[in-house]
């Protein structure tokens, strides 16, 4: 599927700035140039896919399913689905959280929606793609909501509501007067050009991550001895994936920028499962998020949120790891 | 005079549809009241799910996208 991207990428290095295949610097760029173009493409498809299927994903219906009685449990995993495919924006989710919970459902599947809904969203879908491969990939999407459908159903069971903020509270006891809804509809061919251009602006958004995470992968390929974290990080011993996730949970990088960096972690010894877990805490939890969700629920509840989710990071971390 | 509200907490989406609206506004010569409601608590009067909204006279008309200019001009006539 690539190999065209990698025949551009030999043609423009070795052919037109004519640097040595042979050579250190020859093989460090063409690395770069193919990677950059072929994360880039991935990139864009998969937003311009998630971005037709959001176009037509009806919320309002979605969130009246979610409000029906019996799903037998199975809310908790239809919400985590729906937080995967709704597109990640931060300043989304809490309008969404308190939607949800003043329509009635239940705060524990509403957690299970928020929970997966930045720990699985299209840029890092793309760049696991790009960096890791399809199997993998599927590895983090399925661990990601059951992640989330599970941790939802652990948090309803501590009975949370009391620990909401004053003005939510207000909100869920008296029903309020909501504004009328009239929407135009759009035909596909109208929609599309708004699409392609979403899709484009959150490509243009990344860019730079991209670069700079391939290009400080890529001089770590080069001057990182091989099998250095197995030597100095221990590898396999049991406390780097607590310390992965840890460390990784008040970072807010951008997915974009941190894969590729992860991947030469991978190369150099870390096992996969770990480096799973540092991403899920990457872009799972930060501290901008939890500074949104103050809004909403008090510092208690944001700490038993946290909590709830590293634990289980921390958990499926092993997991990966026993399983890969 | 038309009253419009943009609604959103402040990400860049909303930025452009508030921008798109004074563009469309330019465009057009019509006359109207913007306001923007940047607060959450504010917001969730209007049942907002997805950011921005667009809400022209108290009535949504665009939510959970960025509505482009000449859209507007159109929802505006």
């Amino acid at each position: 599927m690539f190999n065209w991207i990698q025949n551009f990428a030999d043609w423009l290095i070795y052919s037109v700035i004519g640097i040595g295949a042979e050579t250190h610097l020859g093989i460090a760029l063409n690395f770069f140039v193919y990677d950059v173009l072929k994360i880039l493409i991935l990139l864009f498809l998969i937003v311009f896919l998630m971005g037709i299927v959001n176009a037509y994903l009806p919320i309002e219906k979605l969130k009246n399913f979610l409000n029906r009685k019996k799903l037998y449990g199975l809310e908790y995993l239809f919400a985590s689905i729906f937080g995967a495919i709704t597109p990640f924006c931060s300043c989304s989710s809490v309008p969404l959280f308190i939607g949800f919970v003043q329509g009635g459902i239940p705060l524990g599947v509403t957690f299970a929606f928020l929970i997966t809904s930045p720990l699985v969203n299209e840029v890092a879908i793309a760049m696991f793609i790009g960096m890791f491969g399809l199997k993998a990939t599927l590895i983090y999407a399925t661990s990601g909501v059951l992640l989330g459908a599970i941790g939802g159903w652990v948090l309803s069971k501590f009975n949370l509501e009391s620990l909401l903020s004053d003005w939510v509270k207000k909100i869920l006891a008296n029903k309020m007067e909501h504004a009328e809804y009239e929407e135009a509809k759009l035909t596909f061919r109208q929609r599309l050009p708004e699409i392609t251009r979403g899709a484009w602006d959150i490509v243009k958004g990344v860019v730079l991550y991209v670069v700079i995470g391939i290009a400080i992968g890529a001089a770590m390929h080069g001057y990182v001895p091989e099998n250095f974290f197995e030597k100095y990080l221990g590898g396999g011993e049991w406390w780097t994936v607590p310390l992965a996730v840890i460390v990784a949970v008040p970072m807010y990088a951008n997915a974009a920028g941190i894969v590729p960096v992860i991947q030469v972690f991978v190369a150099k010894g870390v096992p996969l499962g770990t480096a799973i877990a540092f991403m899920m805490a990457t872009v799972g939890l930060s501290i901008p998020e939890a500074t949104l969700l103050k809004k909403v629920m008090s510092l208690k509840l944001i700490a038993i949120y946290f909590g709830v989710v590293t634990l289980f990071i921390i958990l499926s971390g092993y997991i990966f790891n026993i399983l890969l | 005079m038309k009253q419009i509200k943009v609604l959103g907490p402040g990400c860049a989406k909303c930025k452009t549809t508030h921008s798109n609206v004074l563009e469309a506004l330019k465009q057009s010569g019509i006359e109207a009241h913007v306001e923007k409601i940047e607060d959450i608590e504010e917001m969730m009067k209007y049942n907002v799910l997805t950011t921005p909204v667009l809400m022209i006279d108290d009535v949504v008309k665009v939510k959970g996208r960025v509505p482009q200019v000449s859209e507007i001009i159109d929802l505006l006539m």
